[in-house]
């Protein structure tokens, strides 16, 4: 248990101060499985010290040493064979009572709801649609804690697996095979996913948060989704804005090919978790996306010290 | 042929060994014993390679955020780490031993067909070494691929793997998988047909017996990964529509084609560890194996269980609980069998005489760490386990307990333990011991600690990770650990090599074993058995040779 603790200790201090440990659980979901795998863990621990000891036992016991006595031949016995059969049979029957219990509890039917939220996952980034008052955003999943949201989950290219382990079982994302799960936190907090199934070049940074608040924050925060965001006021402000809207930015970021910019400022990380969303990373990333995610398929536009100062300008005002 | 022809030992057609000198007397060998050599050394070839690739991994993964290999090295990487040490590996090394051993513990005079057997062989070197040739394609898109060993669909297809190298993965394994075919072929018939007088197939060595059960395994499973690869070759040379969703096709298709193979491709590689480990337990226990039927049968069990289990791999495809179910009772039962063999191995130790050369420290060390990886194995058929632990750190240790621990400990176990009869010289001891510890310390540091990382939410096959807590530190580790290992295959290569040229002369029988290959000359003439093959009246003719008042037969009955 102390083991334990520290281990939760270690995963809710990181960067992103987010929890990712499969044993943390922070849903009902996630709690089936925690404690479905504690307890196949003890179980299988119980083996394993047992075959050891065995073992152990044996070779120490019957080890070849002058005065040892000759080995035994001898070729089996039919009741032990019959023992070791019969018991593990029994034993994995109960824990597969115990799986189909948990598999209810941690994947409870999805069929005849409407989904809350469509995911869309893209090489290397997460789309977020709200389908209820159609705010989209990326890379960020806020919810209200407590409430258990429908989330239906499409691929815009390859697989992807969609994975937050303090919230539950994770699921590919198939194209062509739309899948649905609920998704769910009863403690208001950060939890840390990302995708789980090889997807190409930067699998790795195909990050997302998920962000719990309290019911009231979270319609805070979609209030602030909602609403349009401030018109830049400064002349870079205003230059930013105008490279942002006229030059080739939106071909990408209004067409789904790149994360939706509109709230930008409001997001905590950049580049689905590559970095953290601050002014100066902002500007590296816009002046060199592939220093930090070599292979995205974010262009390099070469752009000169001032646009890149008027862009992140601009976009910090994205709120 | 010129000698004359022994009466009791059979073997294919026969061949005049022309007199060719030095490497032509191999290339052009049909001789079982130079290929099972050959495929031992091509085997061990690509081992190192497929253990450097993991070591610049290692490296790469040692701290957070590293740079050390691009995301597009490091995904080739993997992929060919994974794809060498299945293909090129494991399979080959088992079945080297297999060609080598298998027409010896029968007392035949060589395989089947020994000209198959000199194509399988070859189909399989060049199969890699057309694996391998993607590296040399260049461009932008050039390399080898990197769409990690089970390839799958769309990532696999040209709209996001436009390069040449998945086109050579395909072809590779095409021509390793005919390889490996043949080669199940032959390793059937010759066990089939060619066992000497008086050996039943009840009387087989167990080795024997698990390789049978996996030539027919290979033969059943292959051919499926085979179409697989064509349809995939066919999606992407002229543009079929397979495994494409957008145009009809499905990317699940695949998954089920792929592991409808891949899983019980997971057993042609352990069972035949099975048997190295069934022969050398009960040798240096001074036993006879304990449950031999029970041992066997399991095998079989396992065989026919290892075809109903492969969307164990596709519980988070989302395919439906029913569907899950089923794969996940199969596998439950798979383990059954499994852990009645973990038993009947304990128990042969027990009122043993044991005797801790390196080859029984080997099998020692497989039985625990396999142990440990058939367990992690019984907790990922548990589906919800499955749901969340899949494709992470969790799943990459779970997989190497099993074929590092398990499988690669049976070889070197199998290494130390024949080597006197393929070379007619001992292993060092001393040199075998260092090797064994290193090999244990290095495996479980680098790979136990994955359990850990993986349950703290690292997925696998990612090039870096962020710096959360703990992270670097485990990785370390891990990538300490890697070094540990490396360093210990070195230590056994010095021992090979020592040994080659100083080792103690081994005699025909070093360790007091029983099967037949102990009866020839270390190492073998070219035809096995100039003096004929022993009496074979049990399973243990030396045994029964040597002990003539109390053979096997007898004390069997005495037990009835
Ligand atoms: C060819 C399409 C394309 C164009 C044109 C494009 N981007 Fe992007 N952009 C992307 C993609 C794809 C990503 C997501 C990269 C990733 O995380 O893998 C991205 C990511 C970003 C991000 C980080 C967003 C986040 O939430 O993490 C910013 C900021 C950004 N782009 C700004 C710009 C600006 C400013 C321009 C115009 C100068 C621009 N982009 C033009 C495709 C494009
Ligand atoms: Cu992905």
């Amino acid at each position: 248990m102390l083991v334990g603790k520290a281990l939760i200790g270690l995963a809710m201090s990181g960067t992103y101060s987010a929890n990712a440990f499969a044993l943390a659980p922070a849903s009902p979901q996630a709690a089936a499985i925690s404690q479905l795998f504690v307890g196949t863990l003890i179980y299988l621990g119980a083996i394993f010290a047992l075959v050891t000891f065995l073992v152990l036992y044996a070779i120490i016991r019957y080890r070849d040493r002058p005065g040892a006595p000759e080995a035994r031949q001898n070729f089996g016995s039919r009741k032990l064979e019959i023992i070791w059969t019969v018991v593990p049979i029994l034993s994995l029957i109960v824990l597969a009572g115990f799986t189909v219990r948990t598999m209810i509890v941690s994947d409870p039917p999805t069929a005849n709801a409407d989904p809350d939220l469509r995911i869309v996952a893209h090489q290397w980034w997460w789309e977020i649609y709200y389908m209820k008052t159609g705010v989209v955003t990326a890379n960020e999943i806020h919810i209200p804690a407590g409430k258990r949201l429908l989330v239906e989950f499409r691929s815009a290219d390859v697989i992807h697996d969609f994975w937050a382990p303090a919230l539950g079982r994770k699921i590919d994302i198939v194209p062509g095979h739309p899948n649905r799960l609920w998704i769910e936190a009863d403690q208001v907090g950060t939890y840390l996913g990302m995708c789980a199934e090889f997807c190409g070049n930067e699998h790795a940074w195909m990050r997302f948060l998920v962000i719990a608040e309290p019911p009231g924050q979270f319609a805070a925060w979609m209030k602030e989704q909602l609403a349009a965001p401030p018109s830049p006021t400064t002349a870079d402000e205003q230059l930013g804005a105008k490279i942002y809207h006229e030059s080739i930015c939106t071909n990408c970021h209004v067409a789904s090919v790149g994360p939706d910019l509109t709230h930008l400022a409001s997001r905590r990380t950049l580049a689905a978790g590559a970095l953290d969303n601050t002014p100066e990373n902002l500007a590296a990333w816009l002046r060199d996306p592939d220093q930090f995610k070599p292979g995205s398929n974010m262009p390099n536009f070469e752009l000169s010290d001032d646009k890149v100062r008027a862009l992140v300008a601009y976009l910090e005002t994205q709120k | 042929m010129k000698q004359a022809a022994i009466p009791d030992t059979l073997g294919g057609e026969s061949f005049e060994e022309e007199a060719r000198e030095g490497w032509l007397s191999w290339v052009s060998s049909v001789d079982h014993k130079k290929l099972g050599i050959m495929y031992l050394l091509g085997s061990f070839f690509f081992f190192l390679v497929g253990g450097i690739l993991a070591l610049l991994m290692r490296v790469q993964l040692a701290a957070p955020n590293n740079h050390f290999l691009s995301p597009q090295v490091y995904n080739q990487f993997f992929t060919m780490h994974g794809t060498t040490m299945v293909f090129l590996v494991l399979v080959p090394m088992l079945v080297g031993f297999a060609t080598y051993m298998v027409p010896l513990m029968i007392g035949a005079r060589d395989m089947a067909f020994p000209r198959l057997n000199a194509l399988s062989f070859w189909v399989q070197i060049f199969g890699g070494l057309m694996l391998y040739f993607s590296f040399a394609t260049s461009g932008v898109n050039g390399g080898a691929p990197a769409v990690g060993w089970f390839s799958y669909a769309p990532l696999s297809e040209t709209a996001y793997s436009y390069g040449p190298g998945v086109n050579y993965w395909i072809l590779g394994l095409l021509g390793i998988g005919v390889g490996t075919i043949t080669a199940g072929i032959n390793l059937i018939a010759t066990i089939i047909c060619l066992r000497a007088p008086g050996m039943s197939i009840r009387r087989v060595p167990l080795f024997v017996w698990m390789t049978m059960i996996t030539a027919f395994l290979i033969v059943v499973v292959m051919p499926i990964l085979n179409a697989g690869l064509v349809m995939l070759l066919i999606d992407r040379l002229l543009n079929a529509h397979f495994f494409r969703a957008d145009s009809g096709g499905s990317a699940v298709l695949w998954q089920h084609v792929f592991w409808a193979f891949g899983h019980p491709e997971v057993y042609i590689m352990i069972l035949p560890a099975f048997g190295i480990i069934s022969e050398v337990i009960p040798v240096f226990s001074g036993k006879p194996i304990y449950g031999y039927d029970f041992v066997a049968a399991s095998t079989l069990a396992i065989a026919f269980l290892s075809l109903a289990v492969w969307a164990h791999h596709m519980f988070a495809v989302g395919l439906g609980h029913a569907f899950d179910l089923f794969f996940a009772i199969s596998s439950f039962a798979i383990a059954v069998p499994t852990g009645v063999k973990i038993f009947n191995w304990t128990a042969t130790l027990y009122q043993g005489r044991i005797r801790f050369t390196t080859s029984m420290l080997f099998a020692l060390g497989f039985l625990l760490m396999f142990t440990i990886g058939g367990l992690s194995g019984v907790a990922f058929a548990a589906v919800p386990i499955d749901w969340q632990m899949t494709d992470s750190y969790f799943v990459v240790a779970h997989i190497h307990y099993v074929l590092f621990g398990g499988t690669m400990f049976a070889l070197f176990a199998g290494v130390y333990y024949w080597f006197p009869k393929i070379s007619g010289r001992m292993l060092n001891e001393r040199w075998g011991k260092v090797h064994f510890w290193l090999t244990l310390i290095g495996f479980n540091l680098t790979f136990m600690i994955q359990h850990v990382l993986g349950m703290l939410g690292m997925p696998r096959r990612v090039f870096t990770y962020p710096a959360l807590p703990g992270w670097a530190e485990m990785n370390m580790a891990s990538t300490i650990g890697a070094f540990v290992l490396a360093f210990s295959v070195l230590i056994f290569m010095v021992n090979i090599a020592i040994s080659l040229r100083s080792g103690a002369v081994a005699g025909d029988n070093p360790w007091d074993a029983w099967t037949l290959e102990w009866a020839t000359t270390s190492p073998p003439p070219p035809e096995n058995f100039t003096h004929g093959v022993p009496p074979i009246r049990g399973r243990r003719p030396l045994w029964d040779l040597a002990h003539p008042d109390r053979t096997d037969e007898m004390m069997m009955k005495l037990v009835k």
